[in-house]
């Protein structure tokens, strides 16, 4: 096979022929923007009421706009969970159409030829003087069909993941990018209260909020390229970088994943998807896997735990993140907040009754919530998990 | 004293770092901020005597470059606070972030209680003028006076039943010292770094800092002035001469 055609997409790791088709693909959406390596910082948002109590958006962009010196204007978004409670049983299909001619009318034949769309329309957006609308962002609420999964695929969610990407990697102008039920992503390039405005965010409540402020270092700026990323109802936001990228595009690749969208942190939204629904590992073994304790803190361990992480360590190697990342990651019970290993980005805890928060800082937190208590920072590589009472 | 006031809710950093400076500039002895929330490099390269007390969450890099004057924060500091400090004194009376006190010059950081990761990192100090003081009366998490270069860190783990339970203390330590109460299991240890016995000739040396310590935070220092110390320093001056040296 010719060495180029494995090469990854992303990997601007010095390979001409690579970075150039990349360049002209990007200067063909016109909205790049190459921005050199300078201090990274990013600032990143978890929200969950665990009783599922709703809150709406405004809060949250107040928050996340107090942390707007770590980012460049050049990404932000937010992912709500609990926002779409009358199409609760409908995958909702969040697009970024680069017109409404062509790249929509092979989105709605193939999803006409997989299941049911039930209602679509476009994301209500305003105009904002800070973004360009470079993108038409849709909505599809979709139901694969029963009858033709049956000995294809095996379940909903493998349908939904197919048709994920195979329009992203294969359907020349247009980008799902949420696929969740009950839940969807809404991002853009701008500044976090451009892009939440711009969305109306605050006409959304959710249970469940993450929310991400970006300055991209070593990838482009693009509405595809803000954060979170999602499938499913994954979806993740970070602070970092994965230095582990190509390993772990290349684990996630070999079970059919396509990694297509230029920034790094789509990886980790397969990895879950790979090792929390189908390998249904529970969260806290999902972060074991993808930030594991060293060789020598193992050895130190009694016999049982020390043999279990050994096997971790073994099975899950290709998913071992490396890297500075800070990361929280939505989930169908809860989220999921973890940093890596040597603990260089931050992540700081809050909690109050049933409202647990995650963040880059804890001035965010005091933001959302003024009355916060049990304020901590984690120790590196130690899962955060807020899950839903029942 | 000439005493001015500043409510800073919803304040973004710049104006209030200016109306800082042009109090400061006025002859202002104590400076009192409120509703602080989040603002960044407060006191940043502020030369004087003046009292700086920040009522609230200050954000990163509160003091950095700062020759001088004091702040007292009342609740947690997020990221480097003393970031290359020169002088002056910053008082904590929460927990900060991590890379407390970063590349620190002179001065002295007091933190009520705990510190993120890598506090003291690169700490430096010019010989006896300019040493920086770092005091955690909680504890610290990884990677303590990571390449510290001179300087005291003290930790002295109040409420905790052992000080220091994470690792890589002291990790590429090529001048200063870390004081850690009670003992330390060697695992803990970074590349670079060996443990010294703790003497009372140290103790002599540093109780003035715990003194002074227990008297910002309203705490009896009596049980703190004892020998049960461990201190950590360099093993060699050059730990990672074979790496990056080809002779």
């Amino acid at each position: 096979m010719n060495y180029f055609s494995k090469m990854s997409h992303v990997s601007f790791g010095g390979n001409y022929l690579e970075i150039r088709r990349l360049s002209r693909k990007l200067l063909a959406s016109h909205s790049f923007l190459f921005i050199s390596r300078v201090i990274k910082m990013c600032g990143i948002i978890g929200f969950i009421d665990r009783t599922k109590s709703r809150m709406d958006g405004s809060s949250i962009k107040a928050a996340l706009s107090l942390m707007n010196e770590r980012g460049s204007g050049d990404g932000a978004g937010y992912a709500a969970y609990g926002i779409y409670p009358e199409y609760a049983d409908y995958y909702a299909l969040h697009v970024f159409f680069d017109n409404l001619a062509e790249p929509k009318k092979k989105v709605d034949e193939l999803l006409q030829q997989w299941g049911e769309i039930v209602h679509q329309e476009e994301i209500p957006t305003t105009p904002q003087p800070g973004i360009r609308k470079v993108h038409t962002p849709w909505r599809y609420f979709f139901k694969p069909s029963g009858d033709l999964m049956a000995g294809r695929m095996d379940s909903e969610k493998d349908v939904v993941t197919y048709i994920v990407m195979e329009v992203n990697a294969n359907v020349k102008g247009a980008t799902i990018f949420s696929s969740g039920k009950n839940m969807g992503v809404f991002k853009a390039s701008g500044w976090p209260e451009d892009v939440a405005n711009f969305y109306r965010i605050e006409n959304y409540k959710g249970y469940i909020w993450l929310a991400h402020n970006r300055y991209p270092t070593n990838s482009p700026g693009w509405w595809g390229g803000a954060h979170p990323f999602n499938l499913l109802n994954w979806s993740v936001v970070h602070n970092g970088e994965i230095t582990s990228y190509g390993t772990n595009q290349r684990y996630v690749e070999g079970y059919g994943y396509k990694c297509t969208l230029f920034t790094d942190t789509e990886v980790v939204a397969y990895l879950f998807d790979l090792l929390g629904r189908q390998h249904e590992l529970p969260h806290e073994m999902v972060v074991r896997a993808l930030a594991p304790p060293f060789w020598d803190d193992i050895d130190r361990m009694p016999e049982k735990e020390a043999e279990l992480n050994k096997a971790v360590r073994l099975t899950y190697g290709s998913a071992l993140m490396n890297g500075p990342f800070a990361i929280v990651v939505g989930t169908d019970d809860g989220i999921v907040g973890f940093t890596d290993r040597i603990k260089l980005r931050p992540l700081v805890v809050g909690e109050n009754g049933s409202k647990l928060y995650i963040s880059s800082e804890e001035a965010a937190i005091r933001v959302l919530d003024p009355e916060v208590k049990n304020i901590y920072t984690p120790r590196a590589g130690e899962p955060i998990i807020g899950r839903f009472i029942e | 004293m000439k005493t001015v006031r500043i409510d800073a809710k919803g304040m973004h950093y710049t104006p209030l770092n200016q109306k800082i400076r042009a109090a400061v500039a006025d002859g202002a002895e104590e400076i009192i901020l409120d509703n602080i929330l989040g603002q960044r490099f407060i006191g940043d390269g502020l030369r004087g005597n003046v009292r700086i007390t920040i009522n609230g969450v200050p954000g990163g890099d509160l003091g950095m470059f700062m020759s001088g004057p004091t702040c007292i924060v009342n609740g947690n500091a997020e990221h480097a606070p003393g970031n290359t400090m020169d002088s002056g004194m910053l008082v904590i009376h929460g927990s900060a972030g991590d890379a407390v006190a970063h590349g620190m010059r002179g001065g002295k950081v007091f933190i009520k209680n705990n510190i993120g990761y890598r506090g003291g990192i690169h700490m430096k100090q010019y010989e006896v003028e300019a040493r920086p003081i770092l005091v955690v009366g909680g504890t610290a998490h990884s990677f303590l006076g990571e390449y510290m270069a001179g300087g005291l860190v003290l930790v002295l783990g109040i409420g905790k039943e052992k000080a220091m339970t994470d690792r890589g203390i002291g990790s590429g330590i090529h001048g200063g010292e870390i004081i850690i109460r009670g003992d330390v299991d060697d695992y803990l240890l970074g590349v670079g770094a060996k443990k010294f016995e703790f003497t009372e000739s140290d103790l002599e040396r540093i109780s003035p800092v715990i003194k002074s310590f227990c008297e910002h935070f309203d705490l009896d220092p009596a049980e703190f002035l004892d020998t049960n110390y461990t201190r950590i320093g360099p093993a060699s001056s050059r730990p990672f001469a074979s790496k990056y040296v080809w002779e």
